[in-house]
């Protein structure tokens, strides 16, 4: 029965080439590298360029992979450098025992001082930054949801930390699977919508990169099947997606210690294989939106969801406090909501996490009275981070190096947020300075909707006259009971808030932080935001135009179980040296408050005696 | 071989696929050289989409220590017939068959060959998408293959099934290194440089590049000198008879003789000094717990932990099984038992004095 395949019969056509089975072609070559000197004629010239392109696209790709090691011999891994200033993914797992300062090699073989920048501990990510130069060779995110099973694809990195000379080790494969989920061990270290590829990923291959056929960063390794097999690859290795990242990429970049997100509910499969809301919090923003016990997920995200893992998938790719779609069905009936996700730790929860031995990688079965926790497949192993292999060194923080090094608590690097928010207020700051205007500030004008407003906003209180009568905030009492106007979700309070940021500054407005780069829900675009806490309201975000520098919006929620009060500014003009906003679109949940269109403004100085 | 022969391998295949030679040697020779490689062309991705509907996860018995409750498995008739491994897995009344689109179906154990250790289980379906039982071509050392398994249970629901990459490193005889392997089965396999048999791969598909089944991965074998793992697959064409006859009921353990009358006096396991382990699950392996002294059953030297697979080569591999089978000889009658102890196969024949 078989069919012997004849040599002599292939020779006269072996030139003959199809585009089509080009496929092949990349496949050929993982053999062709090999003792062909004397016979090159042999082989086709496309399969020589084809190869050629490969070695090239490799050699570039691998400039960009880090070989990274801890102080003081706490082990090691791998990175990948995304920016020519030298900021580097790796894993979370990898930096916690390096803690916020490690070297790391290139393939020049230089080694560079590099610090902690911001830590996603839940997805397994940290972002690292290289010092030294302005110019390093950096690889590009792709889009992950581009990359089928079957491509081809390499993984480059330092397994078995192998290079003492900081030249990486390439290792080839086809990706086995995609938006795969792997369980975390309790709330930490999950892997979802992850890339799997059976290129070899070995311990000292976590935190670097996998790259496609083409050169492009599609994944960060960080973990592999292994279970008796013993821990060295079984073909099995595990990629965080590069989606994943780039959502993560502006919050990181804060300095930053970030949680991932809950919908505030938990889902579970039906009898009749639907993925239905199994349990829902009052207090979370898709309650808020209409979703309750018992009705369908639909699709999440703008992604259908048929499974839990599917759901999950979607769920662990976000930050904390992403605006995403939710389509849900209540007996046949759709809605299309958009909601807010919340955190999965609180604060002190997630700050525990990250100190405790629960950050080691895990080796605890998930548990199932978790909210989420994963239902244990039958007997499935539990993949597990690689571990860092032991290096021995020894090394002090350079002085220039610790100046960049702040710790604080909650954060990765609290020298990276103080940047950032300076960075994002002096930017603001080209369009006025508001700092001596610490009188009454005076709006007035007319409602899209018809007629007339003016807010009077001082340092005590502030007081309004709508058509539908007038409205007061007084700023000594206690800020999250005060809503008024009826119906705006606290626009005057929002107000107060806005005047004192711009006439105080970040630094003395109350607490305030910068969250990095996000969408918002009332308007499109992605905006620099600062954070800020002040009297009892816990949270006001300040959205910035990330080119210009203007403030284009805010959101504040009063409480964490009403609906925020969203503010979109429009239409600037100058206004003696100060730009101030003309237009305000105020939303309160899904509902337009008003359109204000500001005829007269009038920022006053402050004076000596009260008005 | 070497590695310029599996080139010559792919070239050939290539070759293959031309149907007007000149034409496309025109179109290859304008348009290849300027038509840089990149992901879209090269990748394996639509031979995968094609290979995927007709793979299906399985689940059922283990789920203890070491013994995952699940394995692989493949379509290999348009009515839903399963081709998998024989195994534990399959010891239980209740075994799911999962399928690329996330349906689940109970799977009706058809019938097994334990010597070369697979299984054919039936899922409810109809016009499904099947794999060929007949290789269009055996492989050679230096062909490349896909590899596609639910290895360590990764996917589950509508997730589609783990693909490795690879070549065949050899042909041989599992038996050559028997001894180093604990297997039933010795026959030609094909040797892989891949990753190919993790747990839970047992009963994947092992496929040409152009997502043809050529063979069918094996479960776990460890050489138990070296601690190493193999990764093997049997062919499928040494399988296709058996598989046939599998489907179409005509091996001698599904053939049923409606005519075939119980004797007034028959045989039982008491009888023949065999007390088997108790019958706790409603599939239990007939496993023997002891041989009575000086019974037919100690007369073949019948040891305790044999299993018994077949009476009279009729399915006989659990104990109800067992039970049926000898209600339907006599006491007078010889029956042969084909019983696995350790790696081997062995036919003994049992005589009441």
């Amino acid at each position: 029965m078989t069919h012997h395949h004849g040599w002599a019969d292939l020779r006269p056509m072996h030139l003959r080439i199809d585009r089509a089975s080009a496929a092949m072609l990349w496949a050929c070559f993982v053999t062709a590298g090999f003792g062909l000197a004397g016979e090159a004629a042999e082989v086709p010239a496309a399969v020589r360029n084809a190869e050629q392109t490969r070695i090239r696209i490799i050699a570039k790709a691998k400039q960009t992979a880090i070989c990274i090691f801890a102080r003081g011999g706490h082990g090691g891994g791998s990175g990948v450098v995304i920016s020519p200033d030298g900021y580097a993914l790796t894993n979370y797992h990898v930096v916690k025992p390096a803690g916020n300062y490690m070297k790391c090699g290139m393939d020049d073989g230089q080694l560079y001082d590099a610090i902690l920048v911001g830590l996603d501990p839940t997805g397994d990510v940290a972002l690292i930054k290289l010092l030294g130069r302005d110019d390093f060779p950096h690889a590009t995110l792709a889009d992950s949801n581009q990359v089928r099973s079957g491509d081809w694809c390499f993984a480059v990195g330092n397994p078995f930390l192998l290079a003492t000379d900081f030249q990486p080790t390439v290792t080839y494969g086809i990706v086995s699977g995609v938006h795969r989920y792997q369980p975390p061990a309790g709330t930490l270290l999950e892997y979802t919508d992850c890339i799997q590829t059976d290129a070899a990923i070995n311990p000292g291959n976590s935190g670097g990169p996998l790259f496609s056929a083409a050169g492009e960063l599609i994944g960060v390794n960080g973990r592999g099947s292994f279970e008796k097999r013993g821990r060295v690859n079984v073909g099995v290795g595990y990629a965080i997606s590069s989606n994943q990242i780039k959502h993560f990429l502006g919050y990181l970049r804060s300095g930053r210690i970030v949680d991932h997100a809950t919908l505030g509910a938990t889902v579970a499969t039906s009898e009749e294989g639907r993925v239905v809301v199994a349990n829902i919090l009052e207090s979370s923003d898709a309650y808020r939106r209409g979703l309750r016990y018992g009705d369908e997920i639909v699709s999440f995200a703008g992604r259908e969801i048929e499974t839990v893992n599917a759901f999950k998938n979607v769920l662990g790719i976000y930050p904390r406090g992403w605006n995403v779609s939710l389509k849900y069905r209540r007996e046949d009936q759709d809605f299309d909501v958009m909601v807010r996700l919340s955190g999965v730790h609180s604060k002190r929860e997630l700050l525990r996490k990250v100190q405790g031995p629960a950050a080691r990688p895990p080796r605890k079965e998930p548990q199932p009275d978790q909210p989420d926790a994963p239902k244990p497949k039958p007997d499935a192993p539990k993949p597990q981070p690689l571990p860092a292999p032991q290096v021995p060194e020894k090394s002090k923080v350079p002085t220039e190096v610790a100046k960049l090094v702040r710790p604080r608590e909650g954060y990765a690097n609290y020298y990276f947020n103080l940047q950032n928010r300076n960075r994002v207020w002096s930017s603001a700051k080209k369009h006025g300075d508001f700092s001596s205007r610490t009188g009454q500030w005076l709006l007035s004008g007319v409602l899209s909707n018809g007629g007339e407003f003016q807010i009077a906003i001082e340092d005590q209180r502030v007081l309004a006259q709508f058509p539908q009568g007038p409205a007061v905030v007084e700023a000594t009492l206690d800020l999250d009971q005060q809503a008024d106007p009826e119906g705006s979700g606290g626009l005057l309070t929002a107000l107060y808030l806005w005047r004192r940021l711009l006439t105080a500054g970040p630094g003395k407005f109350g607490e305030m932080f910068y969250l990095g780069t996000a969408p918002a829900t009332s308007q499109p675009g992605i905006f620099e935001v600062l954070v800020g806490t002040y009297n009892v309201i816990q949270e006001t975000r300040f959205l910035f135009d990330a080119q210009t520098g203007h403030l284009r919006g805010m959101e504040m929620s009063l409480n964490n179980s009403t609906d925020r009060c969203e503010i979109v500014f429009a239409e600037y003009k100058d206004h003696d040296g100060l730009l101030i906003p003309h237009k305000l679109r105020i939303h309160h949940g899904t509902q337009l408050f008003a359109t204000i269109e500001v005829n007269r403004a009038e920022i006053k100085a402050a004076t000596k005696e009260k008005p | 071989m070497s590695p310029h022969l599996s080139v010559a391998h792919e070239l050939r295949g290539v070759v293959r696929s031309l149907t007007v030679a000149v034409v496309s040697s025109l179109l290859a020779s304008i348009c290849f050289p300027l038509q840089p490689l990149r992901g879209v062309e090269t990748s394996y991705s639509r031979t995968i989409a094609n290979v995927q509907p007709k793979m299906v996860k399985i689940y059922g018995a283990g789920g203890i220590r070491g013994l995952e409750a699940y394995q692989s498995g493949l379509l290999i008739s348009a009515n839903g017939h399963v081709l998998t491994v024989w195994s534990y897995v399959l010891d239980t009344e209740d075994v799911s068959v999962v399928l690329n689109d996330g349906r689940k179906f109970q799977g009706q154990l058809v019938g097994a060959d334990p010597r070369l250790g697979i299984a054919i289980l039936k899922v409810d379906l109809n016009e499904v998408p099947h794999f060929e039982r007949r290789p269009p071509d055996e492989l050679e050392p230096g062909d490349r293959i896909l590899a596609f398994s639910n290895l360590y249970g990764v996917a589950t629901g509508n997730e589609p099934t783990s693909v490795l990459h690879g070549t065949i490193a050899a042909r041989t005889q599992l038996s050559a290194r028997r001894g180093a392997f604990n297997t039933t089965y010795k026959g030609p396999v094909y040797i892989l440089d891949a990753m190919t048999n993790n747990p839970g791969a047992a009963g994947g598909a092992l496929t040409d590049r152009r997502g043809n089944l050529v063979g069918l991965l094996g479960k776990e074998l460890r050489n138990t000198e070296t601690e190493t793992w193999l990764n093997y697959a049997i062919p499928v064409a040494l399988l296709a008879d058996t598989i046939d006859d599998l489907i179409a009921g005509r091996t001698p353990a599904q053939t049923v003789d409606i005519n075939r009358k119980k004797p007034v006096q028959p045989l039982n396991t008491e009888l023949l000094g065999i007390v088997l382990v108790p019958d706790v699950l409603d599939k239990t392996p007939a496993f023997v717990d002891s041989v009575r002294k000086q019974s037919a059953a100690a007369a073949v030297n019948l040891r305790p932990d044999d299993l018994i697979l077949f009476a009279n080569e009729r399915m006989a591999a659990t104990c109800k099984q067992l039970a049926e089978e000898l209600s339907f000889i006599d006491r007078i009658d010889p029956v042969t038992l084909t019983i696995q102890r350790g790696q081997d196969l062995l036919d003994i024949t049992l005589q009441l004095p």
